[in-house]
């Protein structure tokens, strides 16, 4: 197995498990956030705790669940409880980090996972919230992991389930969200992004390896500045590669062949 | 209390409880042998038109065999909760059951992509929607649960999600913070997969109860379905693990592997192939046609669906990737898990 060589979707959860600190609490989702997750507690995060949406509470993770709710998600747990527990502990200020996806994103971290077109008549229907609505509320720093490309990096989302910064700076607030949560940093095939301070506008942080200002440009609808302390994403080290590729994926689920 | 915002969703029942209550009273609390077959359970309590509820995670401990007798029943006009609701979703729109949903997670079947035939019928716009989040359908099952005309809480705030959703925003009578104000939501009737009952309908959940203890209590009916019917004696020798009293339960049906093809939790894994040839099949109406007839409306029972996705060879599998074993099914006493070697079919 080369270890040197690495593909995007490798890149973009080695990016994402950097971001966990250890001794927090995470909630997940299936897919690639699982995988950043469960290679964060075997990197420099093992005392990461997991939340499952539907009410697993720090399993012991077997392999990559398929469901938020499957027994994967409570196996060897610390507690099987609902998902009441898990939302209630989020709206009290307990959970750190939410990963969310979407079909569509803007500037302001604004997520659209329910419709294209017409809400009544929609020329796409997505699943709509589930609880994404709810964690992107209520968790401290909410990590959005997505391909990128000019069909979901958009000037404005054609519906905004769950919510970023809303139209800019004091929104949430003024709204009734909790303060002081929202959106953290959105980590993408190419890039990872975080936010202006003042304007809560999207910006470029990080560029992975081989990747220039351009290219990310070129696949974002709206303007997005780079932050001015730009930086190189380290590419993934070969530890974290024999990690994922041999612990955490073995069956290659989500990081391909 | 100031109402200072609305959204523009519909409202598919009056949150009031004291209709609930006057319901309630008139509820047969005697600890009756309510078992029945799931088709009598769907007869009895799953009319057209009603407002339905499935507990469980969409593909995990859900309440299929009721699903496949209320298409098998060809029931229509049916407002549905969608709690997370995948699998479950998927066979209500492949039955064209639906007029109405409640919707805070639909179409998809999470990490295995999304249902063409939920898409197909959410995108004709013949069905109203009413959106939600998780938390939210949480909140209004529990303000049900609670006897209590709604619910609050902080999510949903400055979205579109709020705006399409019939919750209003409130001002806070004691420190004056918006809330999403949240009507409660009692469901006509419920259907619950459990791992054990009795046969006065108090049930036992293992592993995680998703919003099912909150769903038992706010519904009006309640159906429980059941692995293994067990004697009351072992509800009071543990008392503290009951998920469901008897007195909330109308229906008490006796459904080994009854979450088939999702996933029951220390029992039997989701069968991934047989989720997938459904999305398969989804892709060509012709073909799925064909495939629901197959497999549901050409079958008489369950239990006939099961042997024609593989019968015990293939649930034997499915316990033995659960447990990671394969002595499972000696472990509950027998393949179709009745201790007694009663077997719950026709």
């Amino acid at each position: 197995m080369d270890m040197t060589d690495y593909n995007s979707m490798e890149m973009m959860i080695c990016a994402a498990a950097r971001l966990l600190e250890d001794g927090k609490i995470a909630a997940m989702g299936t897919g690639a956030p699982c995988a950043a997750a469960m290679l964060a507690q075997k990197t420099h995060a093992p005392n990461l705790t997991l939340f499952f949406e539907a009410g697993g509470i720090a399993p012991l993770l077997p392999s990559m669940p398929i469901s938020v709710g499957d027994s994967r998600t409570f196996h060897k747990a610390v507690m099987a409880s609902s998902m009441s527990e898990m939302m209630s502990t989020a709206s009290r200020g307990l959970i750190d980090y939410a990963f969310l996806g979407g079909a569509q994103i803007d500037r302001y971290g604004n997520l659209n996972s329910t419709v294209i077109g017409d809400h009544a008549r929609p020329k796409v229907r997505f699943p709509g919230s589930g609880g994404a609505n709810d964690f992107a509320s209520y968790c401290w720093r909410t990590i959005i992991i997505t391909v990128h490309d000019r069909g979901r990096f958009v000037e404005t989302v054609d519906f905004i389930t769950s919510p970023g910064y809303l139209d800019g700076p004091g929104a949430r607030e003024a709204t009734g969200l909790p303060p002081g949560s929202g959106p953290y940093k959105i980590v993408t095939d190419l890039a990872v992004m975080g936010f202006n301070k003042k304007t809560k506008e999207m910006q470029i942080e990080s560029l992975h390896p081989g990747v220039g200002v351009q290219a990310v440009r070129e696949n974002t609808q709206f303007e997005l500045p780079a932050a001015t302390d730009l930086e190189e994403t380290p590419a993934p080290s070969p530890e974290e590669l024999r990690i994922l590729r041999e612990e955490v994926d073995p069956r290659r689920m989500i990081i391909g062949r | 209390m100031n109402v200072i915002g609305a959204g523009v969703g519909p409202l598919f029942q009056s949150p009031d409880p004291d209709g609930n209550r006057a319901l309630f009273a008139s509820k047969n609390r005697a600890l009756a042998d309510k078992r029945m077959m799931a088709f009598e359970a769907v007869a009895n309590f799953v009319p057209d038109g009603c407002f339905l509820a499935a507990g469980g995670f969409g593909t995990n401990r859900i309440p299929t065999e009721i699903l496949h007798e209320i298409l098998r029943a060809r029931r229509r006009n049916l407002t549905f909760l969608g709690h997370t609701s995948t699998h479950d979703f998927e066979i209500l729109c492949a039955g064209d059951c639906l007029s109405r949903v409640d919707a805070a997670y639909i179409v998809g079947l999470e990490a295995r992509g999304l249902s063409p035939v939920a898409r197909r019928v959410m995108q004709s716009g013949k069905v109203e929607v009413c959106e939600w989040s998780n938390h939210a359908l949480s909140v209004r099952l529990r303000a049900a649960a609670d006897g209590l005309p709604f619910g609050l809480a902080r999510s949903m705030l400055g979205t579109d999600t709020f705006h399409r959703s019939a919750a209003k925003v409130i001002e806070c009578p004691f420190s004056g913070q918006k809330l999403a104000a949240l009507p409660a939501c009692s469901p006509d009737v419920a259907a619950i997969h459990v791992h054990e009952a009795d046969a006065f309908g108090n049930a036992r959940i293992r592993g995680i109860t998703t919003a099912d203890i909150e769903l038992a209590r706010a519904a009006k009916r309640v159906i429980v379905t059941a692995e293994r019917i067990i004697e009351t004696d072992r509800f009071r020798d543990r008392p503290e693990a009951t998920s469901i009293p008897f007195y909330l339960v109308d229906a008490v049906v006796h459904s080994p592997c009854g979450s088939y093809p999702g996933n029951m939790p220390y029992e039997y894994s989701s069968d991934e192939d047989h989720l997938a040839a459904w999305l398969k099949a989804e892709r060509d109406p012709e073909v799925f046609e064909a495939f629901l007839e197959r497999h549901i409306y050409g079958v008489s029972s369950f239990r006939e669906y099961l042997e024609l996705c593989g019968g015990e060879a293939r649930l034997r599998e499915l316990r033995a990737e659960e447990s990671l074993s394969d002595t499972g099914a000696e472990r509950h006493g027998g393949f179709w898990g009745d201790p007694e070697g009663r077997r719950g079919w026709t």
